[in-house]
């Protein structure tokens, strides 16, 4: 019955208008378990169609995401060099790439219990880390945390930490790298040419 | 006698070349943490040769063909062994009551556990740790040290190189008597490890751009992390 009439809320309002008076670590909670709920119920995204997947994730998790936010952080002090044309381009870019890791993850999620671990929100707080955890068979749970700042919009997510690797800052070498040598054309060129491919990891460079 | 030296000395004339050679054919990208890149990026090219047509390969037969229950007990037994000096690496930490914690999942996991082969001590409340020599010399505030890819072994720092070389010294699996019985059950442990690392494999391909990088940085991360036990300061920037 409340499961329903959570259905029914999310039909009446716009996800925005939830997001924005959700506390962060709610948000968090409840955009996980909606999601995983729909991994669990689909067979075909068990199975590995990206196409679902894709779709799952573009509506559901990236209106939570500030992927501007997220480009300049993995640009570091290179940052500066980017015009805002530049800027835009790298940010659709780099929004893609980190779509689709989500989607690969999503997929080969396997039932894995979640913890969500409470946040004390103060009233001034602007940024803040939700933490979650992540049971392993045999193993250290793994931790699961998200950084999310506060816009007039609600919550927006701006790093995720996987087992303490921010997925954002793990690419701040490389990114710097890229910048140094070919300019900013030349990260756009090597993340297009990236998300264009599929999979050119495993060839050495 | 005198021909077995020289063909050694041979040996290891060449071995030294190609290092240097590989040290020195190294674009030094100028990473401060990452000194011997050249050497590194080579090593890690054979390390995934090697994954690529051996030990994937078999990580992936051992991850269809056996039933889930058998995977979580082979991983648990192994686990339960690990138990042991992660309990001893969090006394010399000066964690005692995670080392209390951990010596008592041994405790329960061997007997109740059938010789560590169910995780009963998770259930009890007991939460499982991760620590090794690595992060102890850490702990105790030695610097990481360079970055260091090891045939076999994959990614290293010089402080967890050290640590790498007291963790196999101890290992009980690693010094069990019996050859036969020892080299399975290292290979075993191998393949078991290897197959728990399958999903996040694919993920990683996704993701990375340069995967030399972006493993290299992940570790680095990841140790600092642990280092902290989950609580590092944040770097600014």
């Amino acid at each position: 019955m409340k499961y329903l009439f959570g259905l029914l809320a999310a039909f009446l309002f716009s996800a925005a208008v939830i997001a924005a008076d959700l506390t962060p670590d709610l948000l968090v909670k409840n955009v996980t378990i909606e999601v995983l709920d729909a991994v669990r119920k689909d067979k075909d995204i068990q199975n590995g169609n990206s196409k679902k997947t894709l779709e799952l994730v573009e509506t559901k998790i990236l209106p939570h995401f500030n992927f501007q936010r997220m480009t300049l952080l993995a640009m570091g002090r290179e940052g500066r060099k980017a015009t805002p044309e530049q800027l835009k381009m790298l940010t659709d870019e780099f929004r893609n790439l980190l779509v689709r890791t989500y989607s690969k993850a999503l997929t080969e999620f396997r039932n894995q219990e979640i913890t969500y671990k409470p946040l004390k929100l103060a009233a001034a707080d602007t940024d803040v880390k939700v933490r979650t955890e992540i049971k392993q068979t045999g193993g250290k749970p793994v931790s699961l945390d998200y950084y999310l700042e506060k816009s007039p919009a609600g919550w927006k997510v701006y790093d995720v930490e996987v087992g303490g690797v921010s997925l954002i800052t793990n690419y701040r070498t490389t990114f710097g790298q890229e910048i140094q040598n070919n300019g900013v054309d030349g990260l756009i060129r090597t993340l297009q040419a990236k998300n264009k491919t599929g999979d050119t990891s495993g060839q050495a460079k | 006698m005198n021909s077995h030296k020289a063909v050694t000395r041979f040996k290891a004339t060449v071995i030294v070349l190609a290092l240097s050679g590989l040290l020195g054919g190294c674009a030094t990208s100028g990473n401060p943490k990452d000194p011997i890149e050249g050497f590194n990026r080579a090593m890690f090219a054979f390390n995934e040769g090697l994954d690529t047509v051996l030990i994937k390969p078999v990580a992936q037969g051992y991850d269809t063909v056996l039933p889930t229950p058998v995977k979580t007990g082979v991983t648990n037994f192994f686990g339960n062994i690990a138990d042991l000096f992660i309990g001893v690496n969090n006394l010399l930490q000066g964690k005692a009551d995670q080392a209390v914690s951990d010596l008592g999942r041994v405790a329960i996991n061997s007997t109740i556990g059938i010789l560590g082969l169910f995780d009963v001590a998770t259930e009890a409340g007991l939460e499982k740790h991760e620590e090794d020599f690595g992060q102890t010399f850490g702990r105790w505030g030695m610097g990481d040290g360079a970055y260091v890819v090891i045939p076999v072994f994959g990614p290293r720092t010089v402080r967890d190189t050290a640590g790498l070389v007291l963790d196999v010294a101890v290992d009980p699996v690693g010094n069990v008597d019996h050859v036969a019985t020892r080299n399975s059950l290292l290979a075993l442990r191998m393949i078991d490890t290897r197959a728990d690392l399958l999903p996040a494999d694919k993920v990683v391909e996704e993701a990375a751009l340069d995967k030399y990088s972006y493993v290299r940085d992940g570790y680095l991360q990841r140790r600092r992390n642990l280092v902290h036990d989950g609580n590092p300061p944040r770097e600014i920037d």
